[in-house]
């Protein structure tokens, strides 16, 4: 069972990772970048499985796609959120990091619980028995996360 | 019929289009900068594929140029290896992207241009439809010459009334933001309209176009109008048609008298959080920035410098100041603003994104507060996560340079 990692409303890229660390395309010193100082105690110790629960307008500012790919490459297994920003969240579709809409898994868990998401049905189980359903995607969207991101996408001659 | 980013997506693709749905457009220009070019580099080479036309790409140095450490020079060499290889059209260093696009005529009523930067939305001070992408849409933009959009729905700003003494464009989009939020426009576009925006230059409709993001908007689109094609006047690099809204159905619909508005500051955290100038005159600042895509222009410097002419800089404080681009600076030397810069006690540096994202020229250390043009006080952005960063307009810059706490310009009158 993976781990909730709980943040708030409006948390910018700057604070997933801010621009003094975009200076890499690697992957594993992004990964190291995630949270950096917003949450320091995320990317050491973040598994896969582990869940980044958000608020309200996750990932507002910059289009640096660093930002999603810190998170996919920490291993978080996805981002649910109760809104997101748009150039992030079509970041991450492109590159095939999950971002799911849920307005009440925010509230509804701690910092640390115990949670499962099942990525088909789209439900997150809690340790304590609850279940909480993520919005599904719009059509286009989810044709491109089924294609494994955009790149795959165009490559299958779409667009 | 429909808003502006209906009519304008609606003629790219050749039939009608409304708000809600998905649709596949051809893109006039697609950019990247110093900053997202390696990532766009990286996605490029995997759809292993050339440009879909050399001359519609445009790479622009701008974010740490000259670069400050050896990582950054590296990711700038490659950046320069990979235009050689692809035979990139346009590679641009004189200045900020969104500046420099403007000034050298990519932008045109009625484009649609995609760029690596979210703050693309600028373009749309011109009425283009500009947005901002990350480095993999840019990619593939860059290979297919198209891109997909949901068609946004759109709020519309009437602004009515004329600006007072000592406020300008930025005030009052500092006040839209602040009446909407930092989501109030996600997933929407903007549309900026009224005697107050055909009154504006170009220069002050693109430091409101500017900050539509701060919205979570798209693109945020003013008008075109004779103010448009006078600025475009030998400088447009193809024809173009003014696009405007016809018989529109906007989500929503916010009436503003720009004469109620006063100079206003932006409080950490975000640009949500309001008070005016006159509010906050007991804070003290450590460090003022003058510059930026949002207010680093000609007409910025003119205030500023209007401001500080025969005066110096408090010895509390320090002030960067940061041309747009060349040809800003260029005109700023000749009409003596860059003198009275230094005279006072500022330091100008090259033209580029200067320190509003924090990596040279003038990083915060922790606990500073910073009083600056820019569009964005997130933590951290600027250096240490604990520095402060307020936002405002030019006039409202100097005028705090001057006192070394946070002032209203109309103290100077």
């Amino acid at each position: 069972m993976g781990r909730v990692w709980k943040v708030g409303d409006n948390i910018s890229t700057d604070e997933i990772i801010p621009g003094r660390y975009n200076v890499t395309t690697d992957r594993t010193q992004l990964a190291q970048a995630a949270f950096i100082e917003y949450r320091p105690d995320y990317a050491p110790n973040v598994r896969p499985g582990d869940l980044v629960v958000a608020g309200r307008n996750f990932g507002m500012g910059s289009s640096r796609e660093h930002a999603p790919i810190a998170i996919q490459a920490s291993g978080a297994s996805a981002v649910i959120a109760r809104t997101f920003a748009r150039i992030f969240y079509r970041n991450a579709i492109n590159i095939g990091l999950p971002v799911l809409v849920c307005d009440e898994l925010h509230p509804g868990v701690e910092d640390g619980d115990g949670v499962e998401l099942d990525m088909a049905s789209g439900v997150i189980r809690t340790a304590d028995g609850r279940e909480f359903q993520v919005e599904p995607l719009p059509e286009f969207v989810l044709r491109i996360v089924q294609a494994g991101g955009i790149i795959p996408f165009v490559q299958a001659g779409n667009l | 019929m429909g808003t502006m980013s209906e009519e304008i997506l609606g003629r790219k693709v050749g039939r009608a289009v409304r708000a809600g749905e998905i649709i596949v457009t051809p893109v006039d220009y697609v950019m990247a900068h110093d900053q997202t070019g390696p990532l766009a580099v990286e996605s490029f080479r995997k759809l292993g594929r050339p440009l879909f036309d050399p001359d519609r790409a445009i790479m622009v140095f701008d974010h740490i140029i000259p670069a400050a450490t050896v990582q950054s020079a590296t990711l700038q060499r490659g950046l320069r290896d990979w235009m050689r290889e692809a035979s990139v059209g346009h590679f641009l260093q004189e200045g900020i992207c969104h500046q420099v696009l403007v000034e050298r005529g990519f932008v045109t009523p009625g484009a649609v241009i995609v760029g690596a930067d979210s703050h693309t939305c600028t373009y749309g001070a011109l009425g283009a439809f500009g947005t901002g992408m990350g480095s993999t849409d840019i990619a593939v933009a860059l290979t297919t010459g198209k891109t997909w959009f949901r068609v946004p729905e759109t709020v519309r700003f009437n602004l009515s009334g004329a600006m007072g003494r000592h406020v300008y464009a930025k005030d009052l989009t500092l006040a839209m933001v602040g009446m909407l939020g930092v989501d109030g426009a996600t997933y929407q576009a903007v549309e900026y309209g009224g005697a107050a925006v055909r009154a504006m230059s170009i220069s002050e409709r693109m430091t409101l176009a500017n900050m539509a993001i701060e919205m979570g908007g798209k693109t945020g689109l003013c008008e075109p109008d004779e103010v448009v094609d006078e600025y475009l006047r030998d400088r447009a690099r193809e024809p173009y048609e003014h696009v405007l809204p016809n018989n529109p159905e906007y989500g929503r619909v916010i009436e503003i008298d720009a004469s109620a508005v006063e100079p206003m500051v932006a409080l950490p955290p975000d640009p949500e959080h309001l008070a005016t100038a006159g509010e906050l005159s007991g804070v003290s600042i450590d460090q003022v920035f003058l510059g930026t895509c949002t207010n680093g222009r000609l007409d910025d410097l003119e205030v500023a410098a209007g401001l500080l002419r025969n005066r110096t800089i408090s010895p509390n404080t320090r002030m960067v100041v940061t041309p747009a681009s060349r040809r800003v600076l260029l005109e700023a030397m000749e009409l003596g603003f860059i003198q009275t810069f230094i005279e006072a006690g500022a330091t100008v540096t090259n033209p580029g994104c200067g320190p509003c994202i924090g990596r040279h020229q003038g990083v915060l250390a922790a606990g500073e507060r910073a009083l600056t043009t820019q569009n964005r006080n997130f933590p951290g952005r600027m250096g240490d996560p604990t520095a402060e960063i307020y936002l405002a307009s030019p006039a409202t810059a100097a005028a705090t340079a001057i006192t070394g706490f946070i002032t209203d310009p109309r103290r100077f009158d």
